[in-house]
């Protein structure tokens, strides 16, 4: 029994104690006073609210909802097809090719976007290459662009996008596409009709792990974008860490975390859509 | 068809790698700013070996997804086995809750536990950092181990515990053997997630204790580090030697 109580106090301990609460506080925070010298304090206030309101911010909100849209658009694009070739490979390779998207990440994100840097730059290896060939005559502006930011962006998430795509294409019924083969069905009648519907769990949950995150890198715009606001992230940051006015900061990511519920609201309703299609798809059968 | 497959799959790592292998050989070269190679030199070695408190940094980080990957895994398994095994109130939340961990952006997550630390009164530094990564990897070890748990015949436990084993010996005997793989895989992902964490370092780090983002962060904001190049090196060299030694170590356990 001692065992047994020592592992469900440990659990509930730390999740209490180092998740539920700290996001109540957060949420707390976000309706009080900003104070200079204590952060926050009361009274209650809506201030921070309000001013999520003005041009400035809300401008901000639609350039990560287009920033982070784009990049999640591009992963799905590459790492859909490439999920789908690793997942059909043998389990060797499989195996293989799935350890080498890893172990980019021992190497930190923040050293990875530093090198992607140095190939955007102005004499940079994309620019060599381009002056070398003769295509352009003078550098190319790459780098302290949006364009440079989705590529960091990219390059920072894609392996995110790939992974639950490859579990999804797993457990994805080889005889269904031979029974649709046999039936005269194309490939793009076999994709559109069971590849895709099957798979939409993993595309959601993928582009989920990607979107969300992406919000919030103000790493990648920092060094890629030039010093400006161009994440959720960076004003966050800003907030918390150098103006310290804690509950604006509050209710950026309080907005946030709405963002995320929706989504994910939306995940579910979805996933249970295609369970049930599948349902009757099997009961048709 | 298999050409335009294998074509398409080399060129999406050649996206993943170029800027890493850049890196690689960039360490190795005499010219500073790497736009071309002007002949092999370890200077860039000396260099960092020379810098402490980038090698502090370093060394911290290290220190840090260590400690992080060791607790994490405890805490994690024993989590996933509670969740798995035994029925108790708030259950269906704790699961949530780890959830709620997994999906939250890591900004997020970071101002909640910057809140948190700042409530608490936890003076930020080595504590908060050890404390805030081992609760971003917690949730990674309980999947996996869970998975796991899940695959295992039920009957080995109830014949257990029926022959009168008690709980922490049914877990030393029989589930953390048959859950080995599962752990140390949970063990190397939190490492690699430790490692490669920014965002969550940045908020909870303390003057006391750097850690090597928030160092390397002031260093390549403005200018070029040829350090950089070799502290990335370095970490591959670290990172895939763990886990060669950890494949090496699970596959000669197999056989018996």
């Amino acid at each position: 029994m001692q065992f047994r109580r020592f592992s469900i106090l440990l659990t509930l301990f730390w999740l209490g104690l180092f998740v539920l609460v700290p996001h109540l506080l957060v949420v707390l925070t976000s309706v009080m006073t900003p104070d200079s010298e204590h952060l926050a304090v009361w009274p209650v206030s809506g201030e921070s609210w309000y001013r999520l309101r003005e041009h400035l911010y809300l401008q901000v909100f639609w350039q990560s909802l287009w920033l982070s849209g784009i990049t999640t658009l591009i992963c799905l694009l590459v790492g859909y097809p490439f999920a789908f070739i690793i997942a059909k490979l043998p389990r060797l390779w499989r195996g293989v090719l799935l350890f080498l998207m890893i172990v980019p990440f021992w190497t930190n994100s923040l050293i990875r976007t530093y090198a992607i840097k140095l190939i955007l730059g102005n004499k940079g290896l994309v620019n060599s290459l381009l002056l070398g060939l003769g295509i352009v005559d003078e550098p190319v502006q790459l780098l302290y662009t949006e364009f440079a930011v989705i590529f960091g962006l990219v390059y920072v998430l894609l392996p995110f996008m790939v992974l639950p795509l490859v579990s999804g294409f797993d457990k994805l019924d080889e005889s269904l596409l031979e029974a649709a083969r046999d039936l005269g069905a194309g490939f793009w009648q076999r994709f559109r009709l069971i590849i895709l519907p099957l798979t939409m769990p993993g595309v959601i949950a993928g582009s989920l792990i990607v979107f969300l995150p992406a919000m919030g890198m103000f790493y990648v715009a920092d060094l890629l974008g030039g010093a400006k606001n161009l994440l959720l992230g960076n004003i966050i940051k800003n907030q918390f860490l150098v103006v310290r006015n804690w509950p604006f900061g509050s209710a950026f990511s309080v907005a946030l975390i709405l963002i995320m519920a929706l989504l994910m609201w939306l995940y579910f309703i979805a996933n249970r859509r295609i369970n049930r299609q599948g349902g009757l798809q099997d009961e048709s059968l | 068809m298999k050409a335009f497959r294998w074509g398409f799959v080399t060129l999406v790592f050649v996206y993943l790698y170029l800027p890493i292998a850049l890196l690689v050989i960039n360490s190795f070269n005499v010219s500073k700013y790497g736009h071309e190679w002007r002949g092999f030199s370890l200077k860039w070695y000396e260099k960092l070996a020379g810098n402490d408190a980038l090698m502090q940094a370093f060394t911290n980080s290290l220190v840090i997804a260590t400690l992080a990957a060791t607790a994490a895994t405890i805490i994690g398994t024993l989590m996933a086995l509670a969740i798995y095994r035994y029925r108790f109130p708030l259950r269906k939340t704790a699961s949530g809750l780890l959830f709620v961990v997994m999906l939250s952006p890591d900004i997020v997550l970071a101002i909640t536990f910057l809140v948190i630390f700042i409530a608490l009164g936890i003076q930020l530094g080595f504590w908060s950092l050890l404390i805030a990564h081992i609760t971003f990897c917690l949730p990674f070890v309980v999947v996996t181990v869970y998975a796991q748990l899940n695959g295992f015949d039920k009957n080995l436990l109830e014949a257990a515990q029926d022959l009168g084993a008690s709980e922490s010996r049914i877990f030393l005997r029989i589930i953390l053997p048959l859950v080995m793989p599962a752990v140390v895989a949970s063990w190397l992902l939190s490492f690699t997630l430790s490692l490669d964490d920014v965002i969550i370092s940045s908020f909870v780090t303390g003057p006391g204790f750097e850690i090597l983002p928030i160092r390397v962060f002031s260093m390549v904001k403005v200018g070029v580090s040829p350090e950089v190049n070799v502290l990335a090196t370095l970490l591959l060299v670290i990172s895939l030697t763990l886990v060669t030694l950890s494949t090496l170590l699970l596959k000669r356990k197999k056989p018996q």
